[in-house]
């Protein structure tokens, strides 16, 4: 045995010479699988247009990724590792029900190429990329990127968002109650009928994945937390007719508040490392969302508030860090 | 349950080897003694080539402080001194002794009586001539440590042995309870204290009662704490905190802090030096790993080669990739197996081709920045920022982050998803910024 074993190769490494069974690739995967369900109840609200939506964006992040990435900078083949289907997946998630498709290819390939790859690919960006192509369709294409379709009708241009109706009262500070002018009720907005982006449509779905992600610790719940709360307490003080009279229920169902919290807000490259970083980075989100909705000029506002946080992200990393070991 | 800011629990293999109880591995017909097998000064040979020796008889020793005397764990003769394989230091000298097949005891190995007589400086002196060192795995000179600079008020016995597949400690606690609990009160006794905690995580369940129910029988003032079974609970620094809630900052020692801690099979150690005179000679080794065809626990003679311990577990199921003196997370990768074990060696690991291939795997990809090396890290440092400094090759910027902080338990090398060499450019930084 013992010429046997001297004359195979021994690997010398260094410690640790275990691994965990996490990979990047898998946690990318495991998000886009988790926002699944709230895809299908897109297409099953709208109709299965919404299915080429998603594939066309889907694609098209992934050709942009190749072509930028791997082929034209030689970098070893990034496809497998998921996040641009992830990318793909989120940019089609934050377009209107009746986007063209050719308006899903344009924000994905401006996602991938101009919010990732020119800064370095996978962890090198500094904004989280599906929402710098919403927000680039959102300055490009304003018309397009706000009509709204009815639900199952894709084709009428007319039913605004929730967010959109409340926004329109609120503004002219008549509105005693907002959820009954809407149309629509709790439960149509936490269940998913109703207007809005294709992966806003249901609450309920979007939470069925972030509980798979949270009980497999990919994100964690303090951050999306922060973010809702924020934006609850924010609009129950200030968004009624008067102080502590805000419909705080509306704003956490309606708009993209779920979406962003769960899914966006915790991408790990454009967000702190850590959980301290994440609160503070939650709490700025909903504050910033929440003085968008009442009183910006978007009804929506948390693409912003994520971008603007991510700014801040290098500070809050730079200011929160771990208590070291031994200091008092 | 007590346990420490950080760290994360790691599947252990331990059911390799923990139900094996624990055997004497036949006599070797030949050990290679390393002169050097403790933190602080090499010892000098007192015998040279061709001198009879028996086992326990003195070989090398020292007159610097930091020190520990090295005996023969064989009866025979001396065939050399040479400089032979090590595995910490790659190289080092080295006594071979060709064993006379009798392991004849050294005259001065015989059972001593009025323990209770015998004074702090008469027990230190006999740690001492024993060459014990701390079992747990940085063999520090035990008369040392347990003669503290400053005022200590507890002792704190590291039961925990959270490095995965390692089993020796738990088996000592289960086969030698009494004499690991006779070696803590000695320990006691030496350094004074009244306060003397053992800790061992939950995991090892049966080691707790039956350490607790034994304290009880023989009305001993000593306590044992169960501990979350976490990755790296048994760093000293962690039990501390864990335990005592008192945190030992950089570059400090735990007696900084008023405590001694010492491992169980030091306890044990020190029981036999006092009540059997017997040197440190031999000790407990776990030989583990998926491809080894039977784990054991083994108790060896100190220089046995690893070839022969692994031969007794009958060799391998698996082409091996990987040999590792200690555990997966802070054990050392060697190159041959013809290596002598020494007092610090508490496991031998033997990885498959296949799993060294699975483990490397997808290696040193982009950081992400999820936060699980920052999460897990037990002295809140920001690993994935000095991976990225050496990345960068920004090594002057490595200083703000405190990188000789790191305990090097490489908790966030594991838990890395991109798989990232965290640990090595840690150590690289250290290395060129010491």
């Amino acid at each position: 045995m013992s010429e046997k074993s001297n004359s195979v190769d021994l690997a010398i490494t260094s410690s640790p010479h275990i691994r965990s069974k996490e990979t990047t690739a898998k946690i990318m995967w495991s998000v886009t699988v988790c926002l699944i369900p709230s895809g299908l109840v897109s297409v099953y609200a709208f109709g299965i247009s919404v299915f080429w939506i998603i594939l066309t964006s889907i694609i098209c992040a992934m050709a942009s990724e190749w072509l930028f990435n791997c082929y034209l900078q030689k970098k070893p083949n990034s496809l497998m590792d998921g996040s641009a289907v992830l990318t793909g997946l989120l940019l089609a998630y934050n377009l209107p029900p009746g986007a063209p498709l050719w308006m899903a290819g344009l924000g994905s390939f401006v996602a991938i190429v101009f919010a990732k790859v020119v800064f370095g690919g996978l962890g090198f960006n500094i904004f989280n990329p599906a929402l710098i192509g919403r927000v680039f369709l959102m300055a490009s294409f304003p018309v397009l990127m706000t009509r709204w379709p009815a639900l199952s009708n894709i084709d009428a241009i007319t039913a605004p968002t929730p967010l959109a109706v409340f926004k329109d009262g609120f503004s002219r500070s008549n509105v005693l109650n907002p959820i009954e002018i809407i149309n629509y009720s709790y439960q149509d907005l936490f269940l998913g009928l109703r207007g809005g982006c294709i992966g806003e449509a249901s609450v309920l779905a979007l939470l069925i994945g972030a509980m798979y992600l949270m009980f497999k610790k990919y994100i964690s719940w303090k951050l999306p937390l922060s973010f809702v709360a924020t934006v609850g307490i924010f609009t129950w003080i200030f968004g009624g007719s008067s102080l502590l009279r805000g419909d705080f229920l509306l704003h956490i169902l309606s708009g993209g508040l779920i979406l962003g919290a769960f899914y966006m807000a915790t991408d790990y490259v454009t967000g702190p490392v850590t959980i301290q970083g994440q609160i503070i980075f939650g709490i700025g989100c909903g504050i910033i969302t929440s003085i968008i909705r009442l009183w910006g000029g978007y009804p929506e506002g948390v693409s912003y508030s994520i971008l603007l946080m991510n700014m801040v992200t290098p500070l809050i990393d730079r200011f929160v860090k771990p208590k070291r070991f031994g200091d008092k | 349950m007590k346990t420490f800011k950080g760290g994360q629990h790691i599947d252990g293999f331990k059911h390799l080897s923990r139900e094996m109880a624990i055997k004497t591995l036949p006599l070797p017909s030949q050990v290679i003694i390393p002169l050097s097998q403790h933190t602080g000064a090499v010892c000098e040979p007192v015998v040279k080539k061709g001198d009879m020796v028996k086992t326990g008889t003195l070989i090398g020793t020292s007159d610097k402080l930091i020190s520990s005397r090295i005996h023969a764990s064989l009866s025979g003769v001396i065939k050399d001194i040479l400089e032979y394989n090590h595995p910490i230091l790659g190289q080092a000298q080295a006594v071979i002794i060709d064993s006379d097949g009798n392991d004849t005891l050294d005259s001065a190995i015989v059972k001593r009586t009025k323990i209770e007589l015998l004074s702090k400086e008469q027990l230190l002196e006999i740690i001492k001539n024993a060459g014990i060192v701390g079992l747990g795995g940085a063999a520090f000179p035990a008369q040392v440590k347990l003669n503290p600079l400053k005022p200590v008020d507890t002792l704190l016995i590291n039961g925990v042995e959270c490095e995965p597949y390692l089993t020796c400690d738990y088996r000592l606690m289960l086969e030698h309870t009494n004499s690991i609990l006779k070696g803590i009160v000695l320990m006691q006794k030496i350094i004074g204290v009244e306060t003397v905690i053992i800790g061992i995580e939950e995991d090892k369940l049966e080691a707790i009662k039956l350490l607790r129910n034994k304290c009880v029988e023989k009305k001993y003032n000593i306590e044992i704490v169960c501990l979350k079974a976490k990755y790296p609970q048994g760093a000293e620094k962690q039990l501390i905190k864990a335990i005592l809630d008192r945190e030992v900052p950089s570059g400090k020692l735990p007696f900084d802090v008023g405590v001694i801690v010492s491992n169980v099979g030091t306890a044990f150690a020190v029981f036999e030096a006092v009540y059997n005179a017997k040197p440190l000679y031999e000790r407990v080794v776990t030989v583990t790993g998926k491809c080894v065809k039977q784990p054991s626990n083994l108790k060896v003679r100190i220089g046995t080669r690893f070839k022969e311990l692994l031969d007794f577990c009958q060799g391998f199921t698996q082409t091996p990739g990987k040999i590792i003196m200690g555990g997966p997370m802070m054990g050392m990768s060697q190159y041959t197996d013809d290596l002598p074990v020494i007092k610090g060696t508490s496991g031998i690991l033997v990885l498959s081709q296949k799993e060294v291939q699975e483990f490397s795997q997808g290696a040193d990809q982009s950081c992400i920045r999820c936060g699980r090396c920052v999460n897990i890290c037990p002295v809140g440092m920001l690993p994935y920022a000095l991976s990225l400094c050496v990345e960068m090759n920004k090594l002057d910027k490595a200083a703000q982050y405190n990188p000789f902080d790191c305990i090097e338990c490489g908790a966030c090398t594991y838990v890395c998803p991109a798989k990232r060499q965290i640990l090595s450019g840690i150590r690289l930084i250290k290395a060129v910024t010491r």
